[in-house]
């Protein structure tokens, strides 16, 4: 359980990832964020209300995947590094949006190692885009190519040396 | 001769709840001291790289190293008057402290006092916990996070609260490989998403294990770690060793709380806010009339609520200093206790409601 582990269970998983057929429309948020705390600047950065109204600063956050654009303002403000977006409307590959405080910084076009919750190689990533605006208080946000079958599992990466 | 330094009021320590204190006392037109031992303002938060949970009105998202720059510049505009590299030593009965700057004595004195000192980590007790490599984490992160120093290449953590989360992340931002983390309880004691944020990084969190035994010449070069059962023993035959230089303790922390022993507050012993704490009002306001309490050394929490907490004191402070518009100084007090409430409303805010309600039930009895 994650409360042992740190890693979200599959039921955990269940409950906040958005359907397929969404994903397949386009960019979309994925809020793995499973504990009550006092916490909620998903909520008051997100500019198109997709993130419910916190009642209480220690709801967990509810986003209506319907209304959210999956524009990622999100990811780089929240403290837990819990929010990725998910694209899956390509054809060949899935677009994953991960944030990301360490060096080195890929470039883009890159390929490195796309981890999973625990850290394991999943597969291969090419680095699509890196977002560092002022804004984003140098937490970047990495885009990574993947395969559709990696699209909810890989939730970061690393850079290794060229082989 | 030494001579008297005399002001409206003294906050001491000048983290993330005597800021906001001097801040609010400074408003209200009072004359302020703020002392802090240390060379530059901002306690803990100075080296706090990650970005604060919390609310917005508690500069959520921001990193705490970035509000403790905001906060000092606040303070230093409001007028008030910062000794740094400054120690604390004694409180005496005249309302009177004596400090200790620059290798000499000042003595000061002051109306109305806010403590704010913090807390000091615990340390852990097993074989060769002398040797150098094994740190505290508050001196990992001061020479990695404000010296630039790297600590070792390779570190074990103990203790899967958010001191320790936190560390190992940025021991692995710093550049050094963290082998694991260990935790005596059975459960993840820190934030989920800190937790899952080092799983990704390939760390391990082992819950129900424990340090035995640290092993090395001159300095730490391996150390064993071992399963425990329900009374926390260790289990014989699941140790397992680790080949690192840096064995890196976050096992808790136990209120500042010297100056106020010595000042005559009542105190009182729970165990949930981290040890010794004194008694107090709801003000903040503890048994000896005019000493505040706020931040850690009234109970080990967070930044958010010790920021919440210098708020009140200092306002309250200043209330009974005559300062300030009384109905604006009590609207501003009554929002601060509600933020305070809310932030603890919670799960995770349990711990604490349940401490502050046993230092209570604790005070009326006796
Ligand atoms: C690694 C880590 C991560 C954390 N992350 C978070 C987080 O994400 N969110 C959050 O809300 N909280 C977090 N915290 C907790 C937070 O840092 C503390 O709760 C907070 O700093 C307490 O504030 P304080 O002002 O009471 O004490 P401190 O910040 O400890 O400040 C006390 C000050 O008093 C000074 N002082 C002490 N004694 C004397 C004396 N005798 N004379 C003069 N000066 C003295 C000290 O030098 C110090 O500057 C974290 C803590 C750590 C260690
Ligand atoms: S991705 Fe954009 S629209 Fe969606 S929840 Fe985040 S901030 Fe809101
Ligand atoms: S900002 Fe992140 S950690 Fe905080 S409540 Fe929102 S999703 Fe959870």
């Amino acid at each position: 359980m994650i409360e042992n582990t740190g890693v979200a269970t599959k039921e955990d998983l269940a409950q906040v990832e958005p359907s397929l057929e969404r994903r397949e429309k386009g960019p979309v948020a994925v809020f793995e964020c499973f504990q009550e705390i006092p916490c909620n600047p998903c909520y008051t950065s997100c500019r198109v209300g997709a993130v419910e109204e916190f009642k209480d600063i220690n709801d967990l956050p509810h986003v209506d995947h319907d209304r959210c654009t999956g524009c990622g303002v999100c990811i780089s403000h929240c403290p837990g590094l819990a929010i990725f977006v998910v694209d899956q409307s390509h054809q060949d590959y899935a677009v994953v949006r991960v944030p990301y405080e360490f060096l080195p910084v890929p470039s883009e076009g890159q390929e490195v190692d796309a981890l999973d919750r625990e850290g394991n190689v999943v597969c291969r990533a090419r680095v699509r885009k890196v977002q560092n605006a002022k804004s984003q208080d140098k937490t970047l946000v990495v885009w990574l190519e993947v395969p559709h079958e990696a699209a909810m599992t890989a939730r970061n990466f690393r850079v290794v040396k060229d082989r | 001769m030494i001579s008297l330094r005399a002001y409206d009021a003294i906050v001491i320590g000048g983290g993330p709840a005597g800021l906001p204190a001097a801040i609010e006392l400074a408003s209200c037109g009072a004359k302020v001291a703020m002392i802090d031992r240390e060379d530059r303002l901002g306690g803990q938060l100075t080296k706090q790289t990650h970005m604060f949970f919390g609310s917005q009105s508690q500069r959520a998202g921001t990193r705490g190293v970035d509000i403790a720059g905001i906060l000092a510049k606040e303070a230093l505009e409001k007028g008030v008057e910062v000794y740094l590299g400054a120690t604390v030593l004694g409180y005496y009965d005249d309302r009177v402290i004596a400090v200790e700057k620059d290798e000499r004595f000042i003595k000061m004195k002051a109306t109305a006092y806010v403590v704010a000192t913090g807390a000091s980590e615990k340390m852990l007790a097993f074989p060769n916990n002398d040797l150098p490599g094994v740190y505290g984490a508050g001196a990992i992160q001061t020479l990695m996070n404000v010296h630039g120093v790297m600590p070792g290449k390779r570190a074990l953590m103990v203790g899967a609260g958010n001191i320790g989360l936190i560390i190992s992340y940025q021991l692995v931002q710093a550049g050094v490989e963290v082998a694991a983390i260990v935790e005596a309880a059975p459960r993840i004691g820190g934030y989920w998403v800190h937790a899952s944020k080092v799983r990704r990084l390939g760390i391990p969190v082992l819950t129900s294990h424990t340090v035995t035994q640290v092993h090395g010449t001159d300095a730490v070069e391996r150390v064993t770690v071992a399963r425990v059962d329900d009374s926390w023993s260790p289990v014989p035959g699941t140790e397992r060793d680790f080949d690192v230089d840096v064995v890196g303790l976050a096992v808790g922390l136990s209120p500042l709380t010297e100056l106020l022993w010595q000042a005559g507050c009542a105190m009182r012993f729970v165990p949930a806010l981290g040890g010794h704490v004194p008694v107090r009002n709801e003000n903040l306001e503890t048994s000896v009339d005019g000493l505040f309490v706020a931040g850690d050394v009234a109970g080990v929490e967070e930044a958010s609520s010790a920021m919440l907490e210098g708020r009140l004191a200092g306002l309250a402070a200043a209330l009974k200093l005559g300062r300030g518009s009384v109905t604006g100084v009590m609207k501003a007090m009554e929002e601060a206790r509600l933020e305070l409430e809310s932030l603890r409303a919670g799960p995770v805010g349990d711990k604490i409601r349940k401490g502050l309600e046993a230092l209570a039930r604790e005070a009326m009895a006796s």
